[in-house]
């Protein structure tokens, strides 16, 4: 590939969400003349990202202090909070003073990340940060020595097949001193070098969850500016990790979303389904009911906490924030935890750079922060739910409540999220109500909402490993639940003259990772799409 | 010869598109935004025309609020030479951009003027016509397909009946269509090189020109719900169905 222009940056930055613009922001805080680079897949920045989501400023404190005065998106205030356990009909409030401390809200913020990060992208333009949106980092480059050189963007205007169309750009080389990988969970990229480096070696697998998201806006009379609602139990089984968050933000809207394990058991559960039947709770309904979804998306997010982060170096290269996995399980937030992750690695950086320390320096660093201290308070509680929720609760109660996450052991995550899944036909199949469209949807009328496109003539950006292992495996062992757990129905089984056949809906695809997670063989490879690809969210 | 080519920002083409619940416009806030689609063929039409040495210098011009810049800086990537950013606040109706594109092709003197058919935003189809009025120069509409001859072009246009081929003499005003051309893509180290390039910024006022609203919007309103489609078991019933329910046989 020598017909690629390269440019050569101080550092070059994978990802315009909170870790990457923090890093960002941060380098040119210490040392304004760093030629510093960060691309975006997204056609925007904010495009895809999206998060609950309930901010705490701790990072953003440290970051930009005044941020008060700089027209920040970070205005609603949380004035009150509610826990429910949802039974099937009825549900129980359970006093917040009972929830352990790190699960209140009382100083934190309802935002949309999104918004948050178009924000932090002008704060770092504005210091001289070379931000290009809709270019995906697609390949990793390495030196002759085996570190990282950078990366390279991908190439455009190939057709299905690969040929180059008339309208064929080859991608560019980016040289960096040090390359930051920000691409949240499961980047692409990331996943590579976590294996190329061996980074997670002694580490438990890591964990992830699903997250669905949507907007409505409701009735002024069921709309309480500042109410933080999350709930537990039903739809789901004891077995299955998850639970429902419901903010009251600005204008009449209410962030509302629903997160699984994807440690689920039963290859017939429905992520999506089971987030729409969820509405249909009547203390969930009442809220509304009468009201109008405007937004929807979904997000893979990451569970694993301390025992499951990788190492977060290697020779010219970090990573930060999820692409690592830097989010408080218990905290059900991950935004503050990775700014400060790459605040840190902007220091390591800057330190390497102008005192030629080594890049190792960095988990010193991240080892003695306040991110280590709340991760490792928080290791506990997520593998103590492979228990059952009843269990779960108790363990994490005493571990929060009692002991404040000091308790002198630590709990493993045992399995990896692709190995869970038991077989269809020793789980029973689960029936959803059909969506009525006023309450719940289908995938359709979702995807519709996130506004994603890919154009149509490029090659497929989901690779399969082995193309007959659906039809021929996964289909007869585990009913191929690749058409329930994609949150916008790229995945069919369709049958033609009798010949079942695996179809691939690229082009709807909003970029969760999902299926690059839980596909039991991992046969399935998410890779980056034509840039400016993907979901087109506004305020999520 | 001198390609004046005119780009406008709209709501991005993917975007779902919410009426405002008051019925005053539709929802901007929080929404992803791009140049209107046919605005990029006429960029690239533009810019075809220079690389066979047919043009010398390509100015692309937006009307609009500070963003509305973001259009000029990709028409530089993919190849203008400069831009010019007419700044107005608020909405702007398509006579008002006419006036204000007459001063700047007056003061930039261009030979041809490029823009989009219409914009897929209010659907005017409109600018384009009233700037050739005010101009007094011949128009080619819905052109998919130009030709650059000595002293005038030869456009092929889309029109209701199929293809018209007409010749207009330079300097003339041409709207594109989408069938014109593929756009390129703006590659990395174009758009590099185009936050480099000059974008001139003029105030509407300064120009003289009246931006006030001439038309008042009554109410903006979702189009009704379509109904769900049913299935028919046989051709006899679906007459039936043509003949008694829908009433259009």
């Amino acid at each position: 590939m020598s017909n690629r222009e390269v440019m050569e940056y101080d550092v070059v930055i994978v990802g315009g969400g909170p870790s990457g613009l923090s890093t960002a922001i941060k380098l040119k805080q210490l040392k304004s003349d760093l030629n510093v680079c960060l691309l975006e897949k997204a056609s925007e920045i904010g495009a895809h990202i999206l998060s609950g989501n309930v901010f705490e400023t701790r990072a953003l404190d440290e970051l930009l202090p005044n941020w008060k005065e700089l027209n920040s998106p970070i205005k609603t205030k949380v004035s009150k909070e509610k826990f429910l356990f949802l039974g099937k009909k009825n549900s129980l409030s359970w006093p917040t003073w009972l929830l352990p401390k790190v699960q209140h809200n009382k100083n934190n913020y309802i935002i949309s990340l999104a918004n948050l990060c178009r924000w932090l992208a002008e704060q770092a333009e504005s210091l001289g940060v070379e931000i290009f949106p809709g270019f995906p980092a697609s390949e990793v480059l390495y030196n002759d020595d085996g570190s990282v050189k950078g990366i390279a963007t991908q190439d455009m205007g190939l057709d299905k097949e690969g040929n180059k169309k008339d309208s064929f750009e080859p991608g560019m080389e980016l040289h960096a001193k040090v390359t930051v990988f920000a691409e949240g969970c499961r980047g692409h990229l990331g996943k590579q070098l976590i294996k190329k480096f061996e980074l997670d070696k002694g580490k438990n697998p890591q964990q992830y969850g699903i997250g669905f998201k949507e907007i409505w806006e409701i009735n002024e009379k069921n709309h309480e500016e500042g109410l933080v609602m999350h709930t537990a139990g039903w739809p789901l089984d004891s077995k299955t990790y998850g639970g429902s968050f419901l903010y009251h933000a600005e204008n009449k809207q209410i962030f509302l979303g629903y997160v699984i394990g994807l440690d689920y058991q039963n290859p017939h559960l429905s992520p999506f389904d089971e987030f729409q039947r969820f509405k249909t709770h009547p203390a969930i309904k009442k809220i509304i009911e009468g009201g109008k979804r405007i937004s929807y998306g979904a997000r893979a997010l990451i569970e694993g906490g301390l025992q499951s982060l990788p190492k977060m170096f290697m020779p010219g290269a970090l990573l930060v924030g999820c692409d690592a996995g830097t989010l408080n399980m218990p905290k059900i937030k991950g935004s503050h935890t990775a700014m400060k992750s790459g605040m840190i690695a902007a220091e390591t950086i800057f330190e390497h750079l102008e005192q030629q320390k080594d890049l190792s320096v960095y988990e010193e660093k991240f080892n003695k922060s306040w991110v280590y201290k709340e991760l490792h308070a928080a290791r506990n509680v997520k593998p103590s739910f492979s228990w059952g929720l009843i269990l779960g609760i108790l363990f994490t109660g005493i571990d929060q409540i009692l002991f404040r996450g000091k308790l002198p052991f630590t709990l493993k995550h045992k399995h990896a999220d692709h190995e869970t899944l038991k077989l269809a036909k020793d789980m029973p199949k689960i029936e959803y109500p059909k969506p009525d469209n006023v309450i719940t949807f289908d995938k359709t009328s979702s995807v519709y909402l996130t506004g994603t496109n890919h154009a149509d003539n490029q090659p497929v950006h989901l690779k399969l490993k082995n193309p007959d292992l659906p039809i021929s495996f996964t289909l007869d062992k585990f009913d191929e639940p690749a058409q329930r757990y994609c949150p916008v129905g790229v995945y069919e089984v369709q049958t033609e003259n009798n010949v079942k056949k695996f179809v691939i809906n690229s082009q709807n695809c909003i970029h969760c990772k999902t299926c690059d997670i839980k596909e039991p063989s991992q046969n399935i490879n998410w890779v980056t799409p034509e840039g400016g690809g993907g979901p087109k969210y506004g305020n999520m | 010869m001198k390609i004046l080519v005119a780009v406008k920002r709209v709501i991005d083409y993917n975007v779902q598109i919410r009426v405002k619940e008051d019925g005053t416009g539709v929802v901007t806030d929080n929404v992803k935004m791009s140049t209107n689609p046919p605005d990029d063929n006429a960029v690239e039409e533009a810019v075809k025309i220079k690389e066979a040495g047919k043009a010398k210098e390509i100015v692309a011009v937006t009307v609009g609020e500070d963003k509305a810049q973001e259009t000029v800086r990709k028409a530089l990537a993919v190849g203008a030479d400069r831009g010019i950013h007419v700044k107005v606040e608020g909405t702007i109706e398509p006579l008002a951009v006419s006036k204000v594109l007459q001063k700047i092709v007056d003061k930039e003197k261009p030979d041809l003027v490029f823009m989009g058919k219409q914009a897929i935003d209010d659907d005017c189809n409109q600018t384009g016509q009233m700037l050739a009025a005010l101009l007094n120069w011949p128009q080619a509409t819905f052109a998919s397909k130009i030709e650059v001859k000595d002293k005038s072009l030869e456009v092929t246009r889309e029109v209701d009946e199929g293809l018209e081929t007409i010749e207009v003499n330079i300097p003339a005003i041409v709207t594109c269509d989408l069938r014109l051309n593929e756009p390129r893509y703006a590659s990395l180290p174009n758009i590099m090189k185009a936050k480099k390039k000059p974008i001139e910024q003029i105030n509407a006022s300064d120009l003289g020109v009246d931006t006030g609203q001439r038309i008042q919007q009554i109410k903006v309103e979702e189009p009704p719900k379509r109904k769900a489609g049913i299935k028919v078991a046989n051709v006899e019933e679906l007459v039936q169905k043509l003949k008694n329910e829908a009433k259009v046989i």
